[in-house]
C-alpha cells in the first residue's frame, strides 16, 4: 500500500511539470521534496522499530489459531477447550503370601489378585461451567477378579466460584473432607493400596456421598479453612453409616431418611503454617456424625487428626528434593443396635488406628517411602464373623517409586502384614501409572 | 453517634492512609518489574523462590490467603503456572482475579511466543502448548510486561495512573539504554552457540544473536542420561562451544563434568532477579549479569 502511494506521489510531478509553469513547479518540487523526506524518516522510523522488535526474525511461524488436523488433541488443550480431559489408569503386579488377597487388601482400589489387576482408571473432566461455577466429574472403570468392568460415578459435582464472604459452595456427589487422604483419588496416594484406619472407619470405597458441603477461609493470618459437609450418609460409599451391607452382624433396618437428623454431617477444620521459606505444616481435625443401619436409633461418631509436614529445597528441580511427613489418626464409636434374632446385644463398637509415613524425594523423579499402621478396637459380640474389620492388626510398607515424567510413575511396595485373623503376611507390588491428556493440578 | 463516626473514621484512617494495592507475583521478575512500575503504591509479593524450578512450585496453604486477600495477580500465563496456580486460586475464591477480571493480569497474551508447538505430543517430553513460557528472557518482552502491568495497575488504582505512566517510562527508558550496551557487550560473539541444561533461553538467544539450542536435556523436563550426554559432548566438541549455562536448580554436577570433558567454562544463569548471587536488585540487574557473565564465557 505504502509503495503505490510512493510510485503516485513520485510518478505525479514529472506528468505535471510538463503543463504547469515554472513558479508552480518550484512550488511543486518544494512540497515533493518536503514529502520525500518526510517518507524517509517514516521508513528509518519503521526500520529503528522493526529493528528493535525483531534483532532475529522469530525462527517458527505465528501461533496458528484455526484448528489443523495436525492437532490431534485439540479438544483437550488447556487454555483453549472448555474443559480438562484425562485419563487415568494404574495397573498393578504383584502377590501375596496369602492366596486370597482381598482378605489382606480391602481398599477398593488396592491390588486384587495374585498376578495383575487393575482397579482404578478414572476418566477425569473439569472446567468451568459458566462465571459463576466450576464442575468436575470422575468416572472410574474397574476391573473385577473376573476381568469384568465395574464403572463406578466417583465424583460429580459443581463448586461455587465467586461466593461473598470467602465462602465456597459445592454440591453433588463428592469426597467428603475427611483427614487428608480421603480427598484425594488413588493415583495422588504415596502407597499402592488404602491405610488400614481408612478400611475400617471409612470403608474401603472412602468416605463420599451425595450432598452438598460450605466452606469458609478465616481472615486470619495463617490459612484456616473451615467446612461442613451434609450427606445424604446412605449406601457402601457411607461404610460406617447407613450401609445395610455393614451392621457388624445385626440385621440391617436399612431405613430411609426420616428427618434431617438421620443425614450426616462431616465438619472440618484446617490450619497451615509456613516454618520459613521451605517447610510448610498442615494441621485438621474432622469428624463425621450420622445413624448406622444396624439399629432403630443408633448413631455412629468418627473424630479424626491428620498433619502433613513437608520442607522442599529452594533449589528444586522438578519438585525434588524434598521430605514429607503425613500421619492420620482415627477413632470411631459405632453405636451397634440389639438383635435378638442373631442374638446380639446393644454394644458400642471402638475402633481406632493411625498411619504415618515418610516420603523423601532424593533425586529427581525417585522417591523413598515408608510407612507404619496399627489399627486396635474394643472387643465386639460378633468379632469371629467380623474378624478382618475388627482385632488388631499392624501393617509395615517400605516402597520405591520412579515418576519418569509427572505423567507416569513405576512403584514398587512391600507389605509386612499382622493381624489377630490371619497371623503374618507378605506381600509384593509393582505399580504403573500413566496419565493421558490434561489433568487439573493437584492441591497441596 | 458522632463520637461513633469519628472512632470509625480514626480506626479507618490508617488503612486509608496505606491502602496499597495488594499485588500478587507467579514468579520474582514479575514481582521486580511491578515494583518498577508500582513504586510504594503497591505491595507486591512472589510466589515462586527466585531459586527453585517455576514449573514445579508447591501450591502452599500461605499462597491461598495471599492470593485471597490480593487485589491484583500478575502471571506470565503461558502455561508455566499451569502445575500450581489453578488450584490456589480454586481455593482463593477472590472474585477479583477471576480471568477477565481487572484484576488478572497475564503478560503472556500481548507476547509473540516462540516455539508454538504444531501438534501436542507428549512423547517429545514437557512441551508447552502455547509456546516457550521464558519469554521474560527478552528485555523487550520486559518491556510489554511493564506495558501491561502499568496498564492494569491503573486500571485498578485510578489516582495512581499518572506514577505508573511516568514509572514506566523511566523503565522503558532505562531498558533502550541498557539494550545498547548490551547489544554493544555481547556483539563480538554474534551466531555463537551455547549449549544450556533446560531449553529456558530461546527469548535471549533471539534477541542478543546467540544460539541457544543444544540442551544437557534430551527433551524438554526429561533428565540427562549417560548416552544423551555423550551426543552432546561430541558436539561440543566437534563445534569447539565454550559456554554451558546451568540455572540455580539444575544438576551443576553434570553440567560441570559436560565442561571437564570439552574443556568447555560452566557459567550460573538464572531467569529470576535473585537467582544468582548480584541479582537481587531488580530485571535490569539480572540480565545485566546474564549478558556479562555469558560475555566473560564465551571470551574464555
Amino acid at each position: 500500500m505504502k509503495t503505490v502511494w510512493l510510485c503516485i506521489l513520485l510518478a505525479l510531478p514529472a506528468e505535471m511539470s510538463l503543463a504547469v509553469e515554472n513558479s508552480e513547479l518550484d512550488a511543486l518540487k518544494k512540497q515533493v521534496l518536503q514529502m520525500q523526506q518526510q517518507l524517509q524518516q517514516l521508513q528509518e522510523k519503521i526500520q529503528q522499530l522493526e529493528a528493535q522488535k525483531t534483532v532475529a526474525p522469530p525462527a517458527t511461524p505465528a501461533p496458528a489459531t484455526a484448528w489443523s488436523p495436525s492437532q490431534p488433541i485439540t479438544v483437550a488443550r488447556a487454555g483453549n477447550a472448555y474443559m480438562n480431559m484425562s485419563f487415568d489408569a494404574l495397573v498393578n503386579a504383584g502377590g501375596s503370601s496369602k492366596a486370597d488377597v482381598t482378605k489382606l487388601q480391602l481398599g477398593d482400589h488396592d491390588p486384587s489378585q495374585r498376578g495383575f489387576s487393575l482397579r482404578n482408571a478414572e476418566i477425569a473432566l473439569d472446567g468451568a461451567v459458566d462465571p459463576y461455577l466450576k464442575g468436575f466429574a470422575n468416572i472410574v472403570l474397574k476391573l473385577d477378579n473376573n476381568n469384568e468392568t465395574e464403572i463406578e460415578l466417583e465424583e460429580a459435582y459443581g463448586q461455587t466460584t465467586s461466593l461473598p464472604l470467602n465462602l465456597q459452595l459445592k454440591a453433588g456427589q463428592f469426597f467428603a473432607a475427611f483427614g487428608r487422604q480421603n480427598q484425594q483419588h488413588p493415583h495422588a496416594w504415596a502407597f499402592v493400596d488404602q491405610p488400614l484406619i481408612m478400611n475400617r472407619v471409612l470403608g474401603g470405597d472412602g468416605l463420599r456421598n451425595l450432598g452438598a458441603q460450605l466452606s469458609w477461609l478465616a481472615p486470619t493470618p495463617w490459612y484456616t479453612e473451615a467446612m461442613l459437609g451434609v450427606f445424604n450418609g446412605q449406601g457402601g460409599t457411607t461404610f460406617s453409616f447407613r450401609d445395610a451391607a455393614n451392621t457388624y452382624g445385626r440385621t440391617a433396618l436399612s431405613r430411609g431418611l426420616r428427618g434431617p437428623g438421620d443425614l450426616l454431617f462431616v465438619p472440618r477444620l484446617a490450619s497451615s503454617f509456613d516454618i520459613g521459606d521451605t517447610q510448610t505444616l498442615v494441621l485438621g481435625a474432622s469428624a463425621a456424625f450420622g445413624p448406622n443401619d444396624s439399629g432403630a436409633d443408633t448413631r455412629t461418631q468418627i473424630y479424626g487428626v491428620d498433619s502433613y509436614w513437608k520442607w522442599k529445597s529452594p533449589e528444586a528441580h522438578g519438585g525434588f528434593p524434598f521430605v514429607s511427613w503425613q500421619t492420620e489418626a482415627m477413632l470411631r464409636r459405632y453405636d451397634a443396635g440389639a438383635d435378638p434374632t442373631v442374638p446380639l446385644p446393644a454394644e458400642t463398637l471402638e475402633d481406632w488406628g493411625f498411619y504415618s509415613q515418610v516420603l523423601w524425594g532424593f533425586h529427581l523423579g525417585w522417591v523413598l517411602g515408608l510407612r507404619g499402621e496399627f489399627v486396635s478396637g474394643s472387643n465386639g459380640a460378633n468379632d469371629v464373623a467380623d474378624a478382618l474389620l475388627r482385632g488388631d492388626r499392624l501393617r509395615l510398607s517400605p516402597n520405591l517409586t520412579w515418576y519418569p515424567t509427572e505423567f507416569s510413575k513405576l512403584r514398587l511396595q512391600y507389605n509386612y502384614d499382622h493381624g489377630q485373623a490371619f497371623g503374618d503376611a507378605y506381600s509384593v507390588w509393582l505399580q504403573l501409572e500413566f496419565l493421558l491428556g490434561a489433568h487439573a493440578a493437584h492441591k497441596f | 453517634m458522632k463520637i461513633r463516626t469519628i472512632i470509625l473514621f480514626a480506626l479507618l484512617m490508617p488503612a486509608l492512609a496505606h491502602a496499597k494495592l495488594n499485588v500478587v507475583a507467579t514468579t520474582p521478575e514479575l514481582a521486580a518489574i511491578a515494583r518498577d512500575i508500582g513504586g510504594n503504591r503497591i505491595e507486591v509479593v512472589s510466589l515462586a523462590k527466585p531459586t527453585e524450578d517455576t514449573h514445579f512450585v508447591d501450591p502452599k496453604p500461605s499462597f491461598v490467603v495471599k492470593l485471597a486477600r490480593a487485589d491484583a495477580l500478575i502471571e506470565g500465563g503461558a502455561e508455566l503456572e499451569i502445575g500450581w496456580l489453578p488450584p490456589l486460586l480454586e481455593n482463593a475464591r477472590n472474585s477479583r482475579l477471576a480471568t477477565d477480571a481487572p484484576g488478572r493480569i497475564a503478560i503472556a497474551p500481548g507476547v509473540q511466543l516462540l516455539e508454538v508447538p504444531t501438534a501436542l505430543d507428549r512423547s517429545k517430553g514437557d512441551v508447552h502448548a502455547m509456546g516457550n513460557p521464558h519469554f521474560m528472557t527478552d528485555p523487550l518482552n520486559a518491556k510489554i510486561a511493564a506495558q501491561r502491568i502499568a496498564d492494569g495497575l491503573a486500571k485498578l488504582d485510578a489516582a495512581g495512573a499518572e506514577t505508573y505512566r511516568s514509572n514506566l517510562a523511566k523503565f522503558n527508558t532505562r531498558i533502550d539504554a541498557k539494550m545498547i550496551e548490551w547489544h554493544k557487550t555481547l556483539a563480538p560473539f554474534l551466531g555463537k552457540r551455547i549449549v544450556a541444561y533446560h531449553n529456558t533461553w530461546p527469548d535471549f538467544g533471539a534477541r542478543f544473536g546467540l544460539k541457544i539450542d543444544l540442551f544437557l536435556e534430551p527433551k524438554p523436563g526429561i533428565p540427562p542420561t549417560p548416552a544423551s550426554l555423550a551426543e552432546v559432548i561430541a558436539k561440543m566438541k566437534a563445534e569447539h562451544l565454550r559456554v554451558v549455562i546451568v540455572e540455580p536448580y539444575q544438576n551443576r554436577k553434570t553440567a560441570d563434568a559436560v565442561a571437564i570433558a570439552t574443556g568447555a567454562v560452566v557459567v550460573p544463569v538464572a531467569q529470576y532477579p535473585g537467582g544468582v548471587k548480584g541479582t537481587e536488585g531488580g530485571y535490569v540487574e539480572l540480565i545485566d549479569y546474564l549478558v556479562n557473565a555469558i560475555a566473560k564465557g564465551l571470551a574464555q
